[in-house]
Protein backbone atom coordinates (compact mmCIF):
# COMPACT_ATOMS: atom_id res chain seq x y z
CA UNK A 1 0.00 0.00 0.00
CA UNK A 2 3.03 2.29 0.45
CA UNK A 3 3.42 2.60 -3.31
CA UNK A 4 -0.14 3.74 -3.76
CA UNK A 5 -0.51 7.08 -5.53
CA UNK A 6 -1.29 9.89 -3.13
CA UNK A 7 -4.79 10.45 -4.48
CA UNK A 8 -5.79 6.83 -3.89
CA UNK A 9 -4.12 6.76 -0.49
CA UNK A 10 -6.09 9.86 0.51
CA UNK A 11 -9.30 8.35 -0.83
CA UNK A 12 -8.65 5.14 1.13
CA UNK A 13 -7.95 7.00 4.38
CA UNK A 14 -11.18 8.95 4.00
CA UNK A 15 -13.17 5.82 3.12
CA UNK A 16 -11.80 3.86 6.10
CA UNK A 17 -12.57 6.75 8.38
CA UNK A 18 -16.10 6.86 7.02
CA UNK A 19 -16.49 3.10 7.54
CA UNK A 20 -15.43 3.54 11.18
CA UNK A 21 -17.84 6.44 11.61
CA UNK A 22 -20.66 4.28 10.22
CA UNK A 23 -19.78 1.40 12.54
CA UNK A 24 -18.62 -0.85 9.69
CA UNK A 25 -15.00 -1.75 10.55
CA UNK A 26 -15.41 -5.04 8.66
CA UNK A 27 -15.61 -2.95 5.50
CA UNK A 28 -12.02 -1.73 5.83
CA UNK A 29 -10.25 -4.82 4.39
CA UNK A 30 -12.58 -4.69 1.39
CA UNK A 31 -11.84 -1.01 0.89
CA UNK A 32 -8.13 -1.80 0.97
CA UNK A 33 -8.74 -4.41 -1.75
CA UNK A 34 -10.77 -1.90 -3.74
CA UNK A 35 -7.90 0.59 -3.47
CA UNK A 36 -5.51 -1.97 -4.95
CA UNK A 37 -7.99 -2.61 -7.77
CA UNK A 38 -8.45 1.12 -8.36
CA UNK A 39 -4.71 1.57 -8.61
CA UNK A 40 -4.63 -1.22 -11.20
CA UNK A 41 -7.57 0.34 -13.06
CA UNK A 42 -5.83 3.70 -13.30
CA UNK A 43 -2.54 2.10 -14.36
CA UNK A 44 -4.21 -0.29 -16.84
CA UNK A 45 -2.47 -0.88 -20.15
CA UNK A 46 -5.66 0.06 -21.97
CA UNK A 47 -5.28 3.66 -20.81
CA UNK A 48 -2.41 3.96 -23.29
CA UNK A 49 -4.69 2.75 -26.08
CA UNK A 50 -7.25 5.37 -25.18
CA UNK A 51 -4.61 8.09 -24.92
CA UNK A 52 -3.26 7.20 -28.37
CA UNK A 53 -6.75 7.15 -29.81
CA UNK A 54 -7.49 10.56 -28.32
CA UNK A 55 -4.24 12.09 -29.53
CA UNK A 56 -4.83 10.82 -33.06
CA UNK A 57 -8.11 12.73 -33.31
CA UNK A 58 -8.41 16.39 -34.33
CA UNK A 59 -7.72 18.70 -31.42
CA UNK A 60 -11.24 20.05 -31.57
CA UNK A 61 -12.53 16.61 -30.63
CA UNK A 62 -10.67 16.49 -27.34
CA UNK A 63 -10.41 20.13 -26.28
CA UNK A 64 -13.24 22.26 -24.99
CA UNK A 65 -14.51 24.75 -27.52
CA UNK B 1 -38.03 -42.24 -9.35
CA UNK B 2 -35.23 -43.74 -11.45
CA UNK B 3 -33.48 -41.13 -13.54
CA UNK B 4 -30.85 -41.90 -16.13
CA UNK B 5 -29.70 -38.42 -17.03
CA UNK B 6 -32.20 -37.99 -19.84
CA UNK B 7 -32.02 -34.84 -21.89
CA UNK B 8 -34.70 -32.57 -23.29
CA UNK B 9 -33.79 -33.89 -26.71
CA UNK B 10 -34.38 -37.51 -25.65
CA UNK B 11 -37.48 -36.80 -23.61
CA UNK B 12 -39.25 -34.78 -26.28
CA UNK B 13 -38.86 -37.82 -28.55
CA UNK B 14 -40.25 -40.09 -25.85
CA UNK B 15 -43.19 -37.73 -25.34
CA UNK B 16 -43.88 -37.63 -29.09
CA UNK B 17 -43.83 -41.40 -29.32
CA UNK B 18 -46.12 -41.79 -26.32
CA UNK B 19 -43.44 -43.54 -24.26
CA UNK B 20 -43.73 -40.95 -21.49
CA UNK B 21 -46.15 -38.31 -20.31
CA UNK B 22 -45.40 -34.87 -19.00
CA UNK B 23 -47.20 -35.85 -15.82
CA UNK B 24 -44.88 -38.81 -15.25
CA UNK B 25 -41.77 -36.72 -15.94
CA UNK B 26 -42.97 -33.89 -13.73
CA UNK B 27 -43.95 -36.20 -10.90
CA UNK B 28 -40.53 -37.83 -11.06
CA UNK B 29 -38.81 -34.43 -10.81
CA UNK B 30 -40.99 -33.50 -7.82
CA UNK B 31 -40.14 -36.81 -6.15
CA UNK B 32 -36.44 -36.18 -6.66
CA UNK B 33 -36.82 -32.69 -5.21
CA UNK B 34 -38.55 -34.16 -2.16
CA UNK B 35 -35.79 -36.72 -1.73
CA UNK B 36 -32.71 -34.58 -2.47
CA UNK B 37 -33.57 -31.00 -1.59
CA UNK B 38 -33.31 -31.41 2.18
CA UNK B 39 -29.59 -32.20 1.68
CA UNK B 40 -28.73 -29.99 -1.29
CA UNK B 41 -31.05 -26.99 -0.79
CA UNK B 42 -31.33 -26.36 -4.51
CA UNK B 43 -34.93 -25.09 -4.48
CA UNK B 44 -36.47 -22.16 -2.63
CA UNK B 45 -40.00 -22.74 -3.97
CA UNK B 46 -41.40 -26.00 -5.31
CA UNK B 47 -44.39 -25.76 -7.64
CA UNK B 48 -45.93 -29.09 -6.53
CA UNK B 49 -49.59 -29.34 -7.54
CA UNK B 50 -49.27 -26.31 -9.81
CA UNK B 51 -46.60 -28.13 -11.82
CA UNK B 52 -48.66 -31.32 -11.96
CA UNK B 53 -51.68 -29.37 -13.24
CA UNK B 54 -49.50 -27.74 -15.93
CA UNK B 55 -48.19 -31.16 -16.90
CA UNK B 56 -51.75 -32.52 -17.15
CA UNK B 57 -52.63 -29.63 -19.42
CA UNK B 58 -49.56 -30.31 -21.58
CA UNK B 59 -50.57 -33.96 -21.91
CA UNK B 60 -54.13 -32.98 -22.87
CA UNK B 61 -52.83 -30.57 -25.51
CA UNK B 62 -50.57 -33.26 -26.91
CA UNK B 63 -53.46 -35.72 -27.07
CA UNK B 64 -55.48 -33.09 -28.92
CA UNK B 65 -52.67 -32.56 -31.43
CA UNK B 66 -51.74 -29.12 -30.14
CA UNK B 67 -48.21 -29.90 -28.86
CA UNK B 68 -46.05 -27.77 -31.10
CA UNK B 69 -43.43 -26.18 -28.83
CA UNK B 70 -39.86 -27.47 -28.53
CA UNK B 71 -40.21 -27.84 -24.76
CA UNK B 72 -43.78 -29.17 -24.66
CA UNK B 73 -44.27 -31.01 -21.38
CA UNK B 74 -40.61 -30.76 -20.29
CA UNK B 75 -40.09 -30.05 -16.54
CA UNK B 76 -37.72 -27.13 -16.03
CA UNK B 77 -36.74 -24.84 -13.15
CA UNK B 78 -36.19 -21.10 -12.94
CA UNK B 79 -33.54 -19.34 -10.89
CA UNK B 80 -35.47 -17.55 -8.15
CA UNK B 81 -34.68 -14.18 -9.68
CA UNK B 82 -36.91 -14.48 -12.78
CA UNK B 83 -40.50 -13.26 -12.50
CA UNK B 84 -43.26 -15.82 -12.62
CA UNK B 85 -46.76 -14.33 -12.27
CA UNK B 86 -48.35 -15.10 -8.93
CA UNK B 87 -45.21 -16.52 -7.32
CA UNK B 88 -42.70 -14.88 -4.94
CA UNK B 89 -39.46 -13.82 -6.62
CA UNK B 90 -37.04 -13.77 -3.68
CA UNK B 91 -33.75 -13.21 -5.53
CA UNK B 92 -32.35 -15.36 -2.74
CA UNK B 93 -33.05 -12.69 -0.13
CA UNK B 94 -35.31 -12.60 2.90
CA UNK B 95 -35.93 -8.98 1.89
CA UNK B 96 -38.09 -10.25 -0.98
CA UNK B 97 -39.62 -13.38 0.50
CA UNK B 98 -43.12 -11.92 0.06
CA UNK B 99 -42.51 -10.09 -3.22
CA UNK B 100 -44.97 -11.77 -5.57
CA UNK B 101 -44.55 -11.08 -9.28
CA UNK B 102 -47.59 -9.69 -11.05
CA UNK B 103 -46.44 -10.71 -14.53
CA UNK B 104 -44.25 -13.31 -16.17
CA UNK B 105 -40.83 -12.12 -17.29
CA UNK B 106 -40.52 -12.23 -21.08
CA UNK B 107 -38.32 -15.30 -20.79
CA UNK B 108 -40.86 -17.05 -18.55
CA UNK B 109 -43.62 -16.28 -21.04
CA UNK B 110 -41.51 -17.67 -23.87
CA UNK B 111 -40.82 -20.87 -21.94
CA UNK B 112 -44.52 -21.32 -21.22
CA UNK B 113 -45.38 -20.67 -24.88
CA UNK B 114 -42.92 -23.41 -25.82
CA UNK B 115 -44.79 -25.77 -23.48
CA UNK B 116 -42.30 -25.99 -20.59
CA UNK B 117 -43.58 -27.00 -17.15
CA UNK B 118 -42.00 -25.05 -14.27
CA UNK B 119 -41.38 -27.39 -11.31
CA UNK B 120 -39.86 -24.77 -9.02
CA UNK B 121 -37.55 -21.88 -8.34
CA UNK B 122 -33.90 -22.48 -7.56
CA UNK B 123 -31.63 -21.20 -4.82
CA UNK B 124 -28.91 -18.65 -5.55
CA UNK B 125 -26.32 -16.38 -4.02
CA UNK B 126 -28.35 -13.49 -2.60
CA UNK B 127 -29.24 -11.02 -5.36
CA UNK B 128 -26.88 -12.99 -7.64
CA UNK B 129 -24.00 -11.13 -6.00
CA UNK B 130 -21.56 -13.98 -5.40
CA UNK B 131 -19.92 -17.03 -6.89
CA UNK B 132 -20.68 -19.81 -4.40
CA UNK B 133 -24.45 -19.79 -3.55
CA UNK B 134 -23.47 -20.01 0.12
CA UNK B 135 -24.74 -16.54 1.02
CA UNK B 136 -28.41 -17.10 0.33
CA UNK B 137 -31.19 -15.83 2.56
CA UNK B 138 -32.55 -19.37 2.37
CA UNK B 139 -29.40 -21.24 3.35
CA UNK B 140 -26.39 -22.49 1.43
CA UNK B 141 -26.81 -24.64 -1.66
CA UNK B 142 -24.57 -27.75 -1.72
CA UNK B 143 -22.71 -29.49 -4.53
CA UNK B 144 -24.33 -32.86 -5.39
CA UNK B 145 -21.00 -34.41 -6.34
CA UNK B 146 -19.51 -33.65 -2.92
CA UNK B 147 -21.82 -31.93 -0.47
CA UNK B 148 -18.91 -30.48 1.48
CA UNK B 149 -18.22 -28.32 -1.58
CA UNK B 150 -19.97 -25.27 -3.00
CA UNK B 151 -22.35 -25.61 -5.92
CA UNK B 152 -20.91 -22.50 -7.55
CA UNK B 153 -22.92 -19.40 -8.12
CA UNK B 154 -24.77 -17.45 -8.36
CA UNK B 155 -27.09 -19.87 -10.22
CA UNK B 156 -26.06 -22.74 -7.93
CA UNK B 157 -29.50 -24.25 -7.39
CA UNK B 158 -30.08 -24.40 -11.14
CA UNK B 159 -26.89 -26.38 -11.74
CA UNK B 160 -27.69 -28.76 -8.87
CA UNK B 161 -31.22 -29.28 -10.16
CA UNK B 162 -29.99 -30.18 -13.64
CA UNK B 163 -27.17 -32.40 -12.40
CA UNK B 164 -29.51 -34.43 -10.18
CA UNK B 165 -32.64 -34.59 -12.35
CA UNK B 166 -34.69 -32.39 -10.04
CA UNK B 167 -35.44 -30.56 -13.28
CA UNK B 168 -34.40 -31.45 -16.82
CA UNK B 169 -33.06 -27.98 -17.51
CA UNK B 170 -32.94 -24.60 -15.81
CA UNK B 171 -32.67 -20.91 -16.56
CA UNK B 172 -30.08 -18.81 -14.72
CA UNK B 173 -28.41 -15.43 -14.97
CA UNK B 174 -24.76 -14.53 -15.51
CA UNK B 175 -23.21 -11.17 -14.60
CA UNK B 176 -19.60 -12.29 -14.17
CA UNK B 177 -19.91 -16.05 -14.66
CA UNK B 178 -23.00 -17.01 -12.68
CA UNK B 179 -24.27 -19.56 -15.22
CA UNK B 180 -20.88 -20.97 -16.28
CA UNK B 181 -19.31 -21.17 -12.80
CA UNK B 182 -21.99 -23.43 -11.25
CA UNK B 183 -22.16 -25.41 -14.48
CA UNK B 184 -18.44 -26.13 -14.14
CA UNK B 185 -18.71 -26.89 -10.41
CA UNK B 186 -21.55 -29.39 -10.94
CA UNK B 187 -20.56 -30.93 -14.28
CA UNK B 188 -23.32 -29.58 -16.53
CA UNK B 189 -23.48 -27.25 -19.53
CA UNK B 190 -23.95 -23.50 -18.96
CA UNK B 191 -24.40 -20.89 -21.68
CA UNK B 192 -24.03 -17.12 -21.42
CA UNK B 193 -25.38 -15.77 -24.73
CA UNK B 194 -24.27 -12.55 -26.38
CA UNK B 195 -25.16 -9.58 -24.18
CA UNK B 196 -28.60 -8.18 -25.02
CA UNK B 197 -29.70 -11.19 -27.03
CA UNK B 198 -32.20 -12.43 -24.44
CA UNK B 199 -34.52 -9.95 -22.73
CA UNK B 200 -33.81 -9.38 -19.04
CA UNK B 201 -37.04 -7.59 -18.18
CA UNK B 202 -38.71 -9.20 -15.19
CA UNK B 203 -35.33 -10.39 -13.92
CA UNK B 204 -34.01 -8.78 -10.71
CA UNK B 205 -30.89 -6.96 -11.95
CA UNK B 206 -27.40 -6.85 -10.48
CA UNK B 207 -25.71 -4.79 -13.22
CA UNK B 208 -27.93 -4.07 -16.21
CA UNK B 209 -24.92 -3.65 -18.49
CA UNK B 210 -23.35 -6.99 -17.49
CA UNK B 211 -26.39 -9.19 -16.75
CA UNK B 212 -27.28 -12.03 -19.11
CA UNK B 213 -30.03 -14.68 -18.96
CA UNK B 214 -28.88 -18.16 -20.00
CA UNK B 215 -29.65 -21.88 -19.82
CA UNK B 216 -28.13 -24.65 -17.70
CA UNK B 217 -28.61 -28.09 -19.23
CA UNK B 218 -27.08 -31.55 -19.49
CA UNK B 219 -26.02 -31.16 -23.14
CA UNK B 220 -25.18 -28.55 -25.74
CA UNK B 221 -28.22 -29.54 -27.81
CA UNK B 222 -30.45 -28.85 -24.83
CA UNK B 223 -28.73 -25.51 -24.26
CA UNK B 224 -29.43 -24.62 -27.88
CA UNK B 225 -33.12 -25.58 -27.54
CA UNK B 226 -33.48 -23.38 -24.48
CA UNK B 227 -31.45 -20.58 -26.00
CA UNK B 228 -33.57 -20.52 -29.14
CA UNK B 229 -36.71 -20.44 -27.01
CA UNK B 230 -35.42 -17.72 -24.68
CA UNK B 231 -34.34 -15.65 -27.68
CA UNK B 232 -37.90 -15.79 -29.02
CA UNK B 233 -37.21 -17.91 -32.07
CA UNK B 234 -39.63 -20.67 -31.00
CA UNK B 235 -37.93 -23.72 -32.53
CA UNK B 236 -40.21 -26.50 -33.75
CA UNK B 237 -40.70 -29.68 -31.75
CA UNK B 238 -38.32 -31.54 -34.08
CA UNK B 239 -35.68 -28.83 -34.66
CA UNK B 240 -32.06 -29.98 -34.25
CA UNK B 241 -28.64 -28.35 -33.93
CA UNK B 242 -26.04 -29.31 -36.51
CA UNK B 243 -22.43 -29.56 -35.30
CA UNK B 244 -19.73 -27.53 -37.02
CA UNK B 245 -17.17 -30.18 -38.06
CA UNK B 246 -14.22 -30.08 -35.68
CA UNK B 247 -11.76 -30.80 -38.51
CA UNK B 248 -10.76 -27.42 -39.90
CA UNK B 249 -12.36 -25.44 -37.07
CA UNK B 250 -10.06 -22.68 -35.81
CA UNK B 251 -9.55 -21.96 -32.14
CA UNK B 252 -7.47 -19.54 -30.12
CA UNK B 253 -6.11 -21.19 -26.98
CA UNK B 254 -5.82 -18.40 -24.44
CA UNK B 255 -2.47 -18.51 -22.66
CA UNK B 256 -0.65 -16.04 -20.41
CA UNK B 257 -3.18 -14.63 -17.92
CA UNK B 258 -5.63 -17.45 -18.74
CA UNK B 259 -3.09 -20.22 -18.10
CA UNK B 260 -1.52 -18.75 -14.95
CA UNK B 261 -2.41 -19.96 -11.49
CA UNK B 262 -4.37 -23.08 -12.49
CA UNK B 263 -5.04 -26.10 -10.33
CA UNK B 264 -2.84 -28.80 -11.95
CA UNK B 265 -5.79 -31.14 -12.53
CA UNK B 266 -7.73 -28.37 -14.28
CA UNK B 267 -4.70 -27.55 -16.44
CA UNK B 268 -4.22 -31.21 -17.38
CA UNK B 269 -7.87 -31.84 -18.27
CA UNK B 270 -8.08 -28.73 -20.44
CA UNK B 271 -4.77 -29.58 -22.14
CA UNK B 272 -6.06 -33.11 -22.78
CA UNK B 273 -9.25 -31.75 -24.34
CA UNK B 274 -7.28 -29.41 -26.57
CA UNK B 275 -5.00 -32.24 -27.65
CA UNK B 276 -8.03 -34.32 -28.64
CA UNK B 277 -9.37 -31.41 -30.65
CA UNK B 278 -6.04 -31.06 -32.44
CA UNK B 279 -5.93 -34.78 -33.20
CA UNK B 280 -9.43 -34.50 -34.67
CA UNK B 281 -8.19 -31.84 -37.10
CA UNK B 282 -8.93 -28.61 -35.27
CA UNK B 283 -6.48 -25.76 -35.80
CA UNK B 284 -5.59 -24.54 -32.32
CA UNK B 285 -3.23 -21.59 -31.96
CA UNK B 286 -1.95 -20.36 -28.61
CA UNK B 287 -2.60 -16.64 -28.18
CA UNK B 288 -2.19 -13.94 -25.56
CA UNK B 289 -5.05 -11.52 -25.05
CA UNK B 290 -3.94 -7.88 -24.74
CA UNK B 291 -5.04 -6.13 -21.52
CA UNK B 292 -6.06 -9.44 -19.91
CA UNK B 293 -4.58 -8.48 -16.55
CA UNK B 294 -6.69 -5.33 -16.51
CA UNK B 295 -10.05 -7.07 -16.89
CA UNK B 296 -10.75 -7.75 -13.20
CA UNK B 297 -10.40 -4.09 -12.09
CA UNK B 298 -12.68 -2.98 -14.93
CA UNK B 299 -15.30 -5.59 -14.01
CA UNK B 300 -15.09 -4.84 -10.28
CA UNK B 301 -15.65 -1.11 -10.63
CA UNK B 302 -18.61 -1.63 -12.97
CA UNK B 303 -20.40 -4.30 -10.96
CA UNK B 304 -19.81 -2.71 -7.57
CA UNK B 305 -21.12 0.68 -8.60
CA UNK B 306 -24.06 -0.71 -10.56
CA UNK B 307 -25.11 -3.01 -7.71
CA UNK B 308 -24.71 -0.25 -5.12
CA UNK B 309 -26.89 2.07 -7.18
CA UNK B 310 -29.62 -0.56 -7.54
CA UNK B 311 -29.57 -1.37 -3.82
CA UNK B 312 -28.89 2.09 -2.37
CA UNK B 313 -32.38 2.72 -1.08
CA UNK B 314 -32.96 -0.76 0.39
CA UNK B 315 -29.46 -0.85 1.83
CA UNK B 316 -30.10 2.41 3.66
CA UNK B 317 -33.44 1.26 5.07
CA UNK B 318 -32.82 -2.44 5.80
CA UNK B 319 -29.08 -3.10 6.02
CA UNK B 320 -29.48 -5.92 8.49
CA UNK B 321 -31.84 -7.85 6.26
CA UNK B 322 -29.10 -8.76 3.78
CA UNK B 323 -26.77 -11.68 4.38
CA UNK B 324 -23.64 -10.19 5.99
CA UNK B 325 -21.21 -10.84 3.13
CA UNK B 326 -23.54 -9.49 0.46
CA UNK B 327 -24.35 -6.45 2.54
CA UNK B 328 -20.71 -5.57 3.04
CA UNK B 329 -19.93 -5.96 -0.68
CA UNK B 330 -22.83 -3.67 -1.54
CA UNK B 331 -21.52 -1.16 0.99
CA UNK B 332 -18.12 -1.32 -0.72
CA UNK B 333 -19.78 -0.29 -3.99
CA UNK B 334 -20.84 3.00 -2.46
CA UNK B 335 -17.18 4.05 -2.32
CA UNK B 336 -16.40 3.69 -6.04
CA UNK B 337 -15.55 7.12 -7.41
CA UNK B 338 -17.37 8.43 -10.45
CA UNK B 339 -14.09 9.05 -12.28
CA UNK B 340 -13.11 5.39 -11.83
CA UNK B 341 -16.50 4.20 -13.05
CA UNK B 342 -15.93 6.22 -16.22
CA UNK B 343 -12.43 4.76 -16.57
CA UNK B 344 -13.95 1.28 -16.27
CA UNK B 345 -16.55 2.07 -18.93
CA UNK B 346 -13.79 3.18 -21.29
CA UNK B 347 -11.65 0.17 -20.41
CA UNK B 348 -14.56 -2.11 -21.16
CA UNK B 349 -14.64 -0.95 -24.77
CA UNK B 350 -10.89 -1.53 -25.23
CA UNK B 351 -11.07 -5.00 -23.69
CA UNK B 352 -14.16 -5.93 -25.69
CA UNK B 353 -12.42 -4.86 -28.89
CA UNK B 354 -9.33 -6.91 -27.95
CA UNK B 355 -11.44 -10.05 -27.48
CA UNK B 356 -13.29 -9.37 -30.74
CA UNK B 357 -9.91 -9.02 -32.50
CA UNK B 358 -8.69 -12.31 -31.01
CA UNK B 359 -11.77 -13.99 -32.48
CA UNK B 360 -11.19 -12.71 -36.02
CA UNK B 361 -10.78 -15.70 -38.34
CA UNK B 362 -11.54 -18.10 -35.51
CA UNK B 363 -14.57 -20.08 -34.41
CA UNK B 364 -13.91 -19.73 -30.69
CA UNK B 365 -11.44 -19.00 -27.92
CA UNK B 366 -10.62 -21.75 -25.40
CA UNK B 367 -9.74 -21.58 -21.71
CA UNK B 368 -10.80 -23.28 -18.49
CA UNK B 369 -14.11 -22.09 -17.06
CA UNK B 370 -12.56 -21.87 -13.58
CA UNK B 371 -8.93 -22.17 -12.46
CA UNK B 372 -9.98 -24.59 -9.70
CA UNK B 373 -12.65 -27.22 -9.06
CA UNK B 374 -15.52 -26.43 -6.66
CA UNK B 375 -14.00 -25.04 -3.42
CA UNK B 376 -15.00 -26.37 0.01
CA UNK B 377 -17.98 -24.72 1.70
CA UNK B 378 -16.81 -21.91 3.97
CA UNK B 379 -13.43 -21.45 2.29
CA UNK B 380 -12.31 -17.85 1.82
CA UNK B 381 -9.16 -18.68 -0.14
CA UNK B 382 -8.24 -21.48 -2.52
CA UNK B 383 -4.98 -22.96 -3.80
CA UNK B 384 -4.50 -22.12 -7.45
CA UNK B 385 -1.43 -24.18 -8.28
CA UNK B 386 2.21 -24.20 -7.21
CA UNK B 387 1.21 -23.37 -3.65
CA UNK B 388 -0.25 -19.97 -4.58
CA UNK B 389 -3.41 -18.90 -2.76
CA UNK B 390 -6.15 -16.59 -4.04
CA UNK B 391 -9.47 -15.36 -2.61
CA UNK B 392 -12.25 -17.74 -3.65
CA UNK B 393 -14.34 -15.06 -5.34
CA UNK B 394 -11.39 -13.68 -7.31
CA UNK B 395 -10.36 -17.13 -8.50
CA UNK B 396 -13.84 -18.28 -9.48
CA UNK B 397 -14.56 -15.15 -11.53
CA UNK B 398 -11.14 -14.76 -13.11
CA UNK B 399 -11.74 -16.64 -16.37
CA UNK B 400 -15.45 -16.01 -16.92
CA UNK B 401 -15.75 -12.25 -16.32
CA UNK B 402 -13.74 -11.31 -19.45
CA UNK B 403 -16.68 -12.29 -21.64
CA UNK B 404 -19.18 -10.32 -19.55
CA UNK B 405 -16.96 -7.29 -19.91
CA UNK B 406 -16.55 -8.01 -23.64
CA UNK B 407 -20.20 -9.09 -24.23
CA UNK B 408 -19.18 -12.23 -26.21
CA UNK B 409 -21.17 -15.48 -25.90
CA UNK B 410 -19.42 -18.17 -23.83
CA UNK B 411 -20.25 -21.72 -22.83
CA UNK B 412 -18.93 -24.12 -20.20
CA UNK B 413 -18.78 -27.82 -21.07
CA UNK B 414 -17.78 -30.67 -18.76
CA UNK B 415 -14.32 -31.91 -19.76
CA UNK B 416 -13.55 -34.48 -17.09
CA UNK B 417 -13.08 -34.92 -13.37
CA UNK B 418 -10.25 -34.52 -10.91
CA UNK B 419 -8.99 -37.65 -9.08
CA UNK B 420 -11.44 -36.69 -6.31
CA UNK B 421 -14.31 -36.84 -8.80
CA UNK B 422 -14.85 -33.08 -8.97
CA UNK B 423 -16.05 -31.82 -12.36
CA UNK B 424 -13.95 -29.46 -14.47
CA UNK B 425 -15.33 -27.11 -17.14
CA UNK B 426 -13.91 -26.19 -20.53
CA UNK B 427 -14.95 -22.73 -21.70
CA UNK B 428 -15.45 -21.72 -25.33
CA UNK B 429 -16.12 -18.08 -26.20
CA UNK B 430 -17.51 -17.01 -29.56
CA UNK B 431 -18.22 -13.98 -31.69
CA UNK B 432 -20.72 -11.37 -30.53
CA UNK B 433 -24.10 -11.92 -32.16
CA UNK B 434 -23.20 -15.46 -33.24
CA UNK B 435 -24.23 -17.55 -30.24
CA UNK B 436 -25.72 -20.26 -32.47
CA UNK B 437 -22.39 -20.65 -34.28
CA UNK B 438 -20.67 -21.02 -30.90
CA UNK B 439 -23.19 -23.71 -29.99
CA UNK B 440 -22.45 -25.56 -33.24
CA UNK B 441 -18.74 -25.72 -32.46
CA UNK B 442 -19.52 -26.54 -28.82
CA UNK B 443 -21.67 -29.46 -29.96
CA UNK B 444 -18.80 -30.83 -32.04
CA UNK B 445 -16.45 -30.40 -29.07
CA UNK B 446 -18.88 -32.13 -26.74
CA UNK B 447 -19.22 -35.08 -29.11
CA UNK B 448 -15.44 -35.36 -29.35
CA UNK B 449 -14.96 -35.26 -25.57
CA UNK B 450 -17.67 -37.86 -25.00
CA UNK B 451 -16.20 -40.38 -27.48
Amino acid sequence: MNEMPDAIARWLAAAESDADRRGLPELKPLLQGLAVSTRALRAGSWNDVLDQAASSRPAAAVEPS
Amino acid sequence: MTWNGETIDALRGALRRGEATSESLTTRCLERIAALNPRLNAFITVAGDRAVRAAHAADRERAAGRAVGALHGIPISLKDIVDEAGVANTAGSQLRRDTVATHDATVTARLRAAGAVVVGRTNLHEFAFGTTSEDSGFGACRNPVDDTRVAGGSSGGSAVAVRTGMSIASVGTDTGGSVRIPAACCGVVGLKPTWGEIPADGVVPLSRQLDHVGPLTRTVTDAWLLHETLAGRAPSSTARLTPRPIAGARFGLLRGFFAERLDPHVARLVDDAVERMRRAGAIVEAIDLPHAHDIAPVYLHLVLADAAALHADTLARHPGAYTPNVRIRLEMGRYVLGEDYVRALRGREVIGAAIDAALEGRDALICPTMPVPAPPLGATTVEVGSGAVEPVRTAMLRLTQPFNVGRQPAISLPCGETPDGLPVGLQLAGICGHTSALLQVALATEQLLQD
